[in-house]
């Protein structure tokens, strides 16, 4: 199976949507956690970013959505020199890109819905605008009877869907998910692994980090292997 | 229960279900809980309290300010010292006359040797024969409009015509009033101003720490797209709440002792210590300007709490970003 076109430039192309030159990130004065990366995620590309645990596969998505600043090289997301973009404007780029984290990061004293739309909420959009949708992604996502209920009552699983649809709830371009098959069993790790493929399909490009070999040899998709600080890519 | 009745119960179940989810208020990104709202409350209403208090004291010198010097400028004295060789009396008269004949004035009056011994009585006691002694006489001239009144023009005619006379229109009294009330006003102005600091320094700290208590709220709201100003708006409508609860909180109970303080003091004017205090602060009662201004220092108070907690928030996100 293979997911997406994966195909792109040896050396990117102005198409690309996010282009990393020569990064490197350093805490402070340790020593450099990330070196030399040099890669593109393409329009409608699907990747695994992959690589022992503490390699920095979630230091590099949040280098991906700007949540850090590189210590040196160029991110390029959406054409946007990272180093010169105003914060004024962080929030728009943000807003491209949807993001799964790891340990899911649901708001607790909100409902499932609210953590859903809370994408839609911070663009100021009036609730009756967007429940409509809210509610037939969460149904999408297997959470159609959840929707009321806080994260608190919801099994890892759920939470998983849960992380999953609010990122996917603005239609980002890019969706980075953050070892989105860690805490659930295999059958739903399946599911989950198909909704993405569906993403892929629909047009948006999922960059999907794990250490599961398993999984990612059911698919053929490019891979991006995170190695003591560089990055090796496998188209 | 037919059928219809069923499909009838069901369709009013989803409806109501339908209802209660349009209705139900969307959840605060904020929670009430992760501000240090109680404490901060309390704060504010003392800080709004004693802005109170102190915008009463003020007004209250200001009004007693007003009152003394429109009294003292509504009068001026003539003195006309006895001269060896005149007729003290008539000179007094001449006097009354002339001063009766500038702009301003609304009459005079000559006061007796009756008056002239109960003035003096404090000092000589009484069953003195007051002609025996040199006694200046005193005329009272009342001004219908001190503004009008050309003094120095007065002074100069009282000075070439009548033996003896002297003008006293009061102004080194009148300065020295104007001097004491301004400096209450000032240091009255200078407090309310320090509270007001200290209320924006306990805003400051109360935001920065419900920021550091909210920030995994803030970090997802910047992950999915937050602008500064949504996340400000977040925060700052709490903090108007709570500013506004607290201030009007604190003006109230200023209000409450204004109206006590009334009550307490009304029934001991009649006697002769409050009616020394009643001729230095007057009717001893906050006007309603202090009324109206503990209303504004409550809003005040509430719009200034909001304001620099979306300052404050700015600021930390600009820290942590």
């Amino acid at each position: 199976m293979r997911p997406g076109d994966a195909t792109t430039a040896a050396g990117g192309s102005a198409e690309d949507l996010i282009r990393f030159e020569n990064v490197g990130l350093r805490y402070g004065m340790g020593p450099e956690i990330l070196r030399d990366l040099t890669f593109q995620i393409a329009p409608k590309s699907f990747q695994f970013l992959t690589g022992p645990s503490g390699a920095g596969k979630t230091t590099l998505i949040r280098l991906f959505f700007l949540q850090l600043k590189p210590t040196r090289g160029l991110i390029t997301v959406f054409d946007r020199d990272s180093a010169v973009l105003p914060r004024s404007e962080l929030p728009a780029v943000r807003r491209r890109i949807g993001v799964v984290f790891q340990d899911f990061r649901l708001l607790d004293h909100l409902t499932t819905f609210e953590n859903v739309a809370l994408p839609l909420r911070v663009m100021g959009k009036d609730e009756a605008s967007y429940r409509a949708d809210v509610v037939e992604l969460l149904r999408w996502v297997g959470l159609g009877d959840r929707m009321h209920t806080v994260p608190a009552v919801l099994s890892g699983g759920e939470k998983q869907r849960a992380a999953l649809a609010r990122a996917l709830i603005g239609r980002p371009e890019v969706l980075l998910a953050d070892e989105p098959t860690g805490n659930v069993d295999p059958p739903l790790a399946r599911r989950l692994m198909r909704l993405f493929v569906e993403l892929n399909r629909l047009g948006t490009s999922v960059v999907i980090a794990t250490h599961d070999i398993n999984l990612m040899n059911q698919f053929n998709a490019r891979r991006l292997v995170l190695e003591e600080g560089r990055l090796t890519v496998y188209d | 229960m037919t059928d219809a009745d069923v499909g009838h119960k069901l369709q009013l179940a989803a409806f109501r279900r339908q209802s209660r989810l349009a209705m139900r208020k969307t959840g605060q990104l904020v929670p009430e809980g992760t501000i240090a709202g109680n404490a901060l409350t309390i704060v504010v209403s003392i800080m709004s309290f004693l802005a109170c208090l102190t915008l009463g004291a003020v007004t209250l010198v200001h009004d007693a300010s007003s009152d003394w010097q429109s009294d003292i400028l509504r009068e001026i004295t003539i003195q006309v010292r006895p001269v060896e060789g005149v007729d003290v009396d008539a000179e007094a008269a001449k006097a009354a006359g002339i001063a009766k004949t500038f702009k301003g004035v609304a009459g005079t009056t000559v006061l007796d040797a009756r008056e002239n011994a109960k003035l003096l009585e404090p000092w000589l006691g009484t069953g003195l024969d007051l002609a025996e002694l040199p006694i200046p006489r005193l005329i009272v001239v009342r001004l219908s409009d001190p503004a009008a009144v050309d003094l120095a023009g007065l002074a100069s005619r009282l000075k070439t015509e009548v033996r003896g006379a002297n003008l006293d229109d009061h102004r080194t009294w009148t300065a020295r009033l104007q001097t004491m009330a301004n400096a209450t006003v000032f240091i009255g102005v200078s407090i309310l101003a320090l509270v007001f600091v200290a209320t924006v320094l306990s805003v400051v700290f109360a935001t920065r720490g419900a920021m550091a208590s909210n920030r995994d709220v803030v970090s997802v709201l910047h992950f999915v797209g937050a602008e500064d100003g949504f996340i400000a708006r977040e925060f700052q409508r709490h903090f108007l709440l709570l500013g506004l609860r607290g201030g009007l909180a604190g003006a109230g109970a200023a209000a409450l002792i204004f109206v006590l303080l009334s009550f307490v003091i009304a029934p001991s004017m009649a006697s002769s210590e409050a009616d020394q205090v009643s001729a230095l602060f007057g009717r001893f009662a906050v006007g309603p300007i202090a009324y109206f201004g503990a209303v504004g220092i409550a809003f005040l108070i509430a719009i200034m709490t909001a304001v620099t907690s979306r300052i404050t928030v700015y600021r930390y996100l600009a820290e942590t970003d």
